[in-house]
């Protein structure tokens, strides 16, 4: 039989990936000289695993790695090894190691040994191993290629068949080696009313004619080594006379009694040849595979399971007389149905929706490397880990939080000197806080640092000519300004942040998944940044609109109002600009049919609507024909036959059938010609000569 | 159809266990850990059972002398999966009442074999 | 059945092997052009269609087929012809285009749909660079069909936007 052994490599790679995430953190909770054995089991046993199977799946790399660390581990479990921050900084690094290993792998690639090499070397250096033994197990030698005879006794004790073991297996086992003679002793079984039932009273005595090695019979009894009396011994050619002499010399068992009971059988020559199987090669699996919790799946095939009814109930209705009894019917099947398809709808997001530990597990790791690397103390707190998100929101949320963290720890929390100088624990705290608020998972991190330096904050903006140093800019507004391209306080470029990749691109990115970014900061106190995504990045609640003879939809949850506008709070700014006075807000009026350039809209300003609408912490109001309904509409990609179109973020399908388009706000904001910097600065102008006239 | 229980927390090499002896046209049931097997093992009888000896929550050797006590399972081969760095494992697996052992790492091929020294 | 089956794949295999291919052909401005029938993926008529803003004139708008939105292409002022008003006759045909990153599922407008031909690959002429014609970098060679002249198009030109 031959098995294609590629088809588990994926669960294999996954399942490691989920080990070397464990044994991460185990190692970071784990404080040295206190560590419990359950945390150091869980270490040994990812490390063990993982070994197990890159022996068994044939990657020998990491087989061999994971061959020292798993020795040096079991060496720590057994107690024999005190276990030292030194230890686990290298344990640390040998999971980055494996997890790089297995990544190439994964994608089919040669992995790059040399850090693994070198780790082993440290580890055998502690080991004070000079030569790693082979992990191989010894294949089965078949160098003796002469043909031999043994004589083999074997007298099993009682208990034998308690251990499981079958002696007419082995019998069979050692036919297929070569020739068998068997002798088989029963003078040893007991009257019967005294027999017991359970126990073995059977001898052997063997000759076989093989050209195997004396191993490969001793391997036959391997099992029963201490559960039975096993010689073998060599007894030359072919059967002969002699083998009874043989035997005689080899009496030391006393048990085997060569009596007048005895009786011959020849084994036939089992001849057992499986069948070749014929295989077809696996494809290899799907890359990309999620993990779904058994209830999850449950709960669906319910509502399939409702959904059939309903499909049932109507169905029936169809074939029915149409009366007003079953046009009642028919209406509330028709409810149940869309009721069904709604549960089922959510249902199935749910599928895609994990955990966002899955996020926040990678920061204790990189919380500890980089306040090593910085000589701070931070403590790191975890908050709502079990908040769900989608998984592609979370896979593109994970780098901008990173570098978020990063700036926290870099620029936001203090030195222990600086921090016990003003008054404050030693240990800073970096909090990361998940949680769900209406449709948006809300994500904060948190530092009980400085604060941002909105003195240094609006120099640097000034000398970058961000802003003009007549500007008087509300604090919230200088903070704003780090999310502005370009913009980097650090005096030095340090290692850590401030390497022109900044704040604008965290915001970029996370725009781009439909989200907003914002900070807030107390001097002294410590900033937080509120990051607010969408649950999922395929279903919008949406508010269509009517623009010309067109619609088009407005992501709900940027809509801050929607409003009849009173001509005699508009005043013109610059050449074509209106803005809107609402309440202490100065709104710029977007006539959404100018900027998609379409004809025969109302233009009147009094006879439209305006939907106020909020990014990037700025609100503008987008000049609408009609406000129709509010759905949710599930996003469908207009580059995957076209191309990204400026201001629109992608389409749907209405109820009608028709295609209608998403507006992205921000890229609206940009294609208006409304540009950061320069919309900070019109609406500030617009204000100053407002209030001077 | 003899059946089998095979349990190991690693789930691909449950799965290559599990898939070899399904192939070879064994009916088996995989459990995750020792105790999830106990419970299994309880409930329907097994003509084998190849066992993982390091695993969460119940390990191996103290499966096989939990099964070892029960009446159903008083002449039915354990195996268990070991490494060749737990050879101190088999001494212990032996006393709590281990038919055998399969050293890892092994091919699909390897363990068929070492099976029919048991269960044919 | 399935003897008749195997006899015309057979059939379709050895038209292959001696580079016969098969085209749709469509007229535009009483031009004959062809495409590749195995791109074609359906003939449609003309429809309603949902604006882009922005987008060059020849776009004319996104349709939804069957859940994949798909841009539509106005063919003649793609080509650089003049635009007649869309009328019963007028269909789109739809292709799928093999860009080099990724295929994408896109509509043509055209005038209407003439005929099938089978056509030997090396029987097309390349177009001559001499000719005049704003068109001629969309059309892959030309090709005499009876007493007609037809426009193979290079679809990957012609629909690369």
């Amino acid at each position: 039989m031959s098995i294609d052994l590629s088809q588990f490599f994926e669960v294999f790679f996954e399942e490691s990936f989920e080990g070397l995430d464990a044994m991460e953190a185990e190692l970071l909770n784990l404080v040295p000289g206190e560590e419990d054995s359950e945390t150091i089991n869980t270490i040994f046993r990812a490390a063990h695993s993982i070994k197990g199977g890159s022996g068994t799946f044939g990657f020998d790399s990491v087989a061999e790695f994971t061959h020292v660390l798993e020795t040096l581990l079991d060496e720590v479990r057994e107690g024999k090894r005190v276990l030292t921050t030194e230890l686990v900084n290298l344990l640390l690094k040998s999971v980055d190691c494996l997890r790089a290993m297995l990544s190439s792998l994964q994608a089919e690639q040669t992995p790059d040994l040399s850090e693994s090499t070198e780790l082993k070397k440290q580890f055998e250096k502690i080991l004070e191993l000079d030569d790693t033994p082979s992990t191989q197990a010894d294949p089965v030698t078949s160098s003796a290629a002469e043909v031999n005879t043994y004589q083999i006794d074997f007298k099993p004790h009682h208990h034998l068949f308690k251990t499981g073991n079958e002696p007419l297996y082995m019998i069979s086992e050692l036919a297929e080696l070569g020739d068998l003679e068997i002798i088989a002793f029963h003078n040893e079984i007991p009257d019967i009313t005294d027999i017991s039932v359970d126990d073995c009273f059977l001898s052997w005595r063997f000759f076989l004619n093989t050209d195997k090695s004396e191993k490969a019979i001793s391997e036959v009894f391997e099992w029963v080594e201490d559960d039975a009396d096993i010689t073998i011994t060599m007894c030359g050619g072919l059967f002969s006379d002699e083998s009874d002499d043989a035997a005689d010399e080899t009496a030391a068992e006393p048990a085997i009694a060569p009596a007048e009971t005895s009786t011959v059988v020849v084994a036939e020559h089992a001849k057992s040849k499986t069948n070749a199987v014929n295989k077809t090669p696996a494809p290899a699996a799907e890359s990309t595979s999620i993990r779904v919790g058994i209830d999850k799946v449950d709960s669906l095939i319910n509502m399939v399971g409702e959904l059939v009814i309903t499909q049932a109930m109507l169905s029936q209705l169809g074939e029915q007389e149409v009366t007003e009894a079953t046009l009642t019917s028919l209406q509330e099947g028709l409810a149940q149905l869309a009721h069904n398809t709604r549960d089922l709808q959510e249902n199935v997001m749910r599928i895609r929706m994990l955990p966002i530990s899955f996020v926040f597990s990678r920061f204790p790791r990189l919380v500890r490397d980089i306040s090593q690397k910085l000589n701070k103390q931070v403590e790191l707190k975890l908050i709502g880990e079990q908040t769900e998100l989608d998984k592609t929101v979370m896979e593109k949320i994970s780098d901008p939080m990173v570098h978020l963290v990063r700036n926290s720890l870099d620029h936001g929390l203090e030195t222990v000197d600086q921090r016990i100088a003003s008054g404050k624990d030693p240990i800073g705290t970096v909090t990361l806080n998940a949680f769900h608020q209406g449709g948006n998972i809300v994500i904060e991190i948190m530092d009980d640092g400085q604060g941002l330096n909105t003195q240094k904050i609006k120099q640097k903006a000034i000398s970058n000519g961000l802003i003009n140093e007549s500007d008087e800019l509300s604090d919230n507004e200088v903070n704003e300004l780090i999310f502005m391209p370009g913009f980097s306080t650090a005096d030095e470029v340090s290692d850590l942040s401030g390497r022109g990749v900044g704040m604008d691109v965290v915001r970029r990115n996370i725009q781009s998944l439909n989200g907003s970014v914002e900070v807030s900061s107390a001097p002294g106190i410590g900033s937080t940044f509120t990051i607010r995504l969408p649950l999922t990045l395929a279903i919008l609640d949406g508010q269509l609109v009517k623009v010309a003879q067109h619609t088009y939809i407005i992501p709900l949850i940027s809509i801050v109002e929607s409003l009849q506008i009173d001509i005699t709070k508009v005043s013109r700014v610059g050449k074509d600009l209106d803005v809107l006075r609402l309440r202490d807000d100065y709104i710029p009026i977007l006539r959404l049919y100018k900027i998609f350039n379409h004809q025969n809209a109302i233009e009147t300003l009094d006879k439209t609507l305006l939907v106020v609408v909020e990014s990037d912490n700025q609100k503008v109001g987008l000049l609408v024909d009609d406000l129709l309904s509010q759905q949710q509409v599930v996003i469908k990609s207009l580059e995957a036959n076209y191309q990204k179109v400026d201001g629109v973020s992608g389409a749907t399908i209405l109820g009608d059938g028709r295609v209608s388009l998403i507006v992205d706000i921000s890229g609206l904001i940009k294609l208006s010609g409304l540009r950061k910097p320069g919309s900070q600065e019109l609406i500030v102008e617009s204000q100053a000569s407002l209030e001077a006239s | 159809m003899k059946r089998i229980l095979a349990v190991d927390d690693s789930a691909s090499m449950r799965q290559m266990v599990g898939f070899t002896l399904k192939k070879a046209g064994f009916d088996v049931t995989e459990a995750k850990d020792g105790s999830e097997a106990l419970n299994i093992a309880k409930q329907q009888g097994f003509d084998a059972v190849i066992s993982d000896v390091n695993m969460p929550v119940m390990d191996g050797i103290t499966l096989i002398r939990e099964l070892r006590t029960l009446p159903n399972y008083k002449f039915t081969p354990l195996l268990m999966l070991t490494t060749e760095s737990g050879m101190d494992k088999k001494v212990e697996g032996k006393a709590a009442g281990a038919t055998g052992w399969i050293v890892k790492p092994f091919n699909p091929e390897q363990l068929l074999a070492v099976l029919k020294k048991v269960i044919r | 059945m399935s003897a008749l089956s195997s006899e015309l794949d057979n059939k379709l295999v050895l038209e292959n092997v001696q580079g016969v291919k098969q085209f749709l052909t469509f007229i535009m401005a009483d031009e004959e052009y062809g495409v590749d029938i195995l791109t074609v993926q359906e003939i449609r008529s003309w429809e309603d269609i949902t604006q882009i803003p922005n987008a060059p004139d020849y776009v004319k708008g996104v349709i939804n087929l069957r859940g994949t939105i798909v841009p539509i292409i106005d063919l003649r002022l793609r080509f650089g012809l003049a635009s007649i008003a869309y009328n019963a006759l007028t269909v789109v045909i739809v292709v799928k285009v093999e860009f080099a990153q990724q295929s994408k599922i896109m509509g043509m407008a055209v005038d209407a749909v003439s005929d099938v031909y089978s056509i030997m690959e090396q029987d097309a002429k390349v177009v001559p660079s001499f000719t005049e014609s704003d068109n001629s970098e969309f059309v892959a060679g030309l090709v005499n069909v009876g007493e007609k002249m037809v426009a193979l198009l290079d679809l990957k030109k012609a629909m690369d936007i």
